[in-house]
């Protein structure tokens, strides 16, 4: 008599795998893709001019300009400003959530936290232009509140509900001996906390920054939507930025398939890849680390 | 002789929301002795011990009435200095459960609490405290080895150790033998007959033979209630309650 179960199990097992070798497939094609388009650039635009060039204009009559620096240094402001933000109000709301609030509360909170992360970032950007940035040109006598600040501030919002939710994890995540031990020791409650349970908790709370920085990096709507969109080098923190996946979103519906611009914008993806990708690989490391650390 | 009682339940009774777990103990632990509580599962015996440094307090449904003496004054009061108490009553859990730090830092823990500062001070405390826990010539060259490295039965001393690294008291230990071999037991025992010299000392144990080999006094709890207290070898050669001897026979054959 053949054995069905056997079978069965041989064919989930087939199907499970098929469907990730297909997912592996398609992202090994999508960084193809990326890399045969946009490593042609680098046969007109030396890579000196493309990195370290301060000037964007590919556009310019007579002599483009093809430095990506300054919006390199957009995506680095805003993602710099919005996890100044989102970090310490992440791991504030984390340590709440997850050591003092009562369960209700908890529970009351959590899904709207979880809410926050599902906003199309189109209407946070919205809100951005329409109430923030009115704001805060008012609060800084700025004539445009469309700038870095602005967007860290939306783009931080963005970023905050991955921060909260993977450290309220790790934090609950960890064994309650940890808490009784401490504080049968004589520990206060924030002593507990500071001296146990984060120290406990660091690499999975890394790695849950991490993984906002990588959205933050990423982010594309929302800062186009209040970032201003200057080229310019930006000097302050007031400054309007065009970061690198705002000026992809702004000039790809403008260029001529296959022009060199039309590549340089694919460069641009690629750096943009590369470094998501980066720091996805290494949180998903300490994320690893974390979880075989109290298997005892 | 007379002894000196060192914690007094008087008329305590204890409330997981409407069940009633402890039901008008009336009980005195002697200084610098050791003390067993027995009695069969979940009648009580982890509740009455964790009154005792009110870790109990964690719990938002428990309920507790009646007094419980230490040093002759009531730690149920509502100034009671909880984390003051605790730095005196000291508590080793069931399962070994150091911190995720080095062996150093897991007995140097207290000491930090508390805001020592100087470091050659805390160095010396940690070597007395894993001395006193018959641990230092095992962990000496490694002191900053994490913690979850040491074996189960040295990872039981070093949290004996780091209780005792504040000076405690009276020192708690909720089945401290139940996850570790004999040899390392035999260790915690002998540890714990030199321990009570300077310290009171309150164990729970399911194994009759633990209790019988190290306690000076035994408390057998049924459903909560305090069912027969004594010495120990009165106790168990000549049980006064039929109860308890069933308890007793039942678990030694
Ligand atoms: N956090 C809690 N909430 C509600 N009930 C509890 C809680 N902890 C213990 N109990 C109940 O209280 C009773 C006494 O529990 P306790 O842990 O004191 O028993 P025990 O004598 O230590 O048992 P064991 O020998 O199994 O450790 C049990 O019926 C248990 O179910
Ligand atoms: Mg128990």
């Amino acid at each position: 008599m053949p054995n069905y179960r056997n079978i069965k199990e041989k064919l989930i097992e087939l199907l499970l795998s098929t469907a990730s070798i297909t997912a592996l497939l398609i992202l090994i094609g999508i960084f193809v893709f990326l890399f045969i388009t946009g490593i042609r650039t680098f046969t007109e635009i030396s890579p000196t001019e493309f990195f370290l060039g301060n000037e964007w204009n590919p556009t310019a009559y007579g002599e483009p300009k093809w430095g990506i620096l300054s919006l390199v240094i957009g995506t680095i402001i805003v993602t710099f400003g919005s996890l100044v933000i989102a970090i310490p109000l992440g791991i504030a709301s984390a340590v709440y959530l997850s050591e003092i609030a009562k369960p209700k509360i908890r529970e009351t909170i959590k899904p709207v936290i979880e809410m926050i992360a599902g906003i199309p970032s189109v209407v946070l950007g919205l809100i951005g232009i329409l109430f923030l940035s009115p704001l805060i040109a008012k609060i800084f006598g700025l004539s445009s509140g469309l700038n870095a600040f602005t967007s860290s501030i939306i783009v931080g919002v963005m970023v905050l509900p991955t921060i909260i939710s993977i450290s309220e994890d790790v934090l609950t995540s960890l064994p309650n001996e940890f808490r009784e031990s401490s504080l049968a020791l004589g520990a206060t409650k924030w002593q507990m906390i500071r001296m146990t349970l984060l120290p406990a908790a660091l690499s999975g709370i890394v790695a849950a920054i991490m993984l906002g920085l990588g959205r933050a990096v990423g982010e594309t709507m929302g800062v186009l939507m209040v970032a201003g969109n200057s080229r310019a080098m930006p000097i302050s923190f007031f400054d309007p930025i065009r970061p690198m996946t705002a000026n992809i979103a702004i000039e790809i519906k403008e260029v001529v398939k296959g022009s060199l611009h039309y590549e340089a914008l694919f460069a641009i993806g690629l750096v943009l890849f590369v470094m998501t990708f980066v720091v996805n690989f290494i949180s998903d490391i300490i994320i690893e680390k974390q979880v075989r650390k109290y298997k005892w | 002789m007379q002894e000196e009682i060192k914690i007094e339940f008087k008329d305590t009774n204890f409330w997981y929301n409407s069940k009633q777990i402890l039901v008008g103990i009336n009980l005195k632990i002697y200084s610098n002795k050791i003390t067993a509580l027995i009695g069969p599962s979940g009648c009580g015996k982890s509740t009455l011990l964790r009154c005792i440094n009110r870790m109990n307090d964690l719990i938002p449904i428990s309920k507790i009435d009646g007094k419980l003496l230490y040093n002759n004054e009531n730690i149920y009061e509502k100034d009671t200095d909880v984390i003051e108490l605790r730095k005196e009553i000291g508590m080793v859990f069931q399962k070994p459960n150091p911190f995720p730090m080095s062996i150093f830092d897991n007995v140097a823990y207290g000491l930090r609490i508390q805001n020592m500062k100087d470091k050659n001070k805390i160095k010396q405390i940690v070597k007395e405290s894993l001395e006193k826990a018959d641990l230092w010539d095992e962990v000496k060259d490694r002191l900053n080895l994490s913690a979850f490295r040491l074996s189960g039965g040295q990872q039981q001393r070093l949290c004996i150790a780091r209780s005792l690294a504040i000076n405690p008291e009276v020192v708690l230990l909720d089945e401290p033998c139940s996850a570790l071999d004999p040899l390392a037991t035999a260790k915690i025992e002998s540890l714990l007959r030199k321990l009570k010299n300077e310290r009171t000392i309150i164990i729970v144990t399911h194994n009759m033979h633990q209790a019988k080999r190290i306690s000076d006094y035994t408390c057998y709890l049924l459903n909560g209630k305090v069912i027969e207290y004594s010495g120990t070898a009165e106790m168990f050669d000549n049980p006064k309650n039929k109860l308890t001897k069933d308890y007793i026979n039942g678990e030694f054959g």
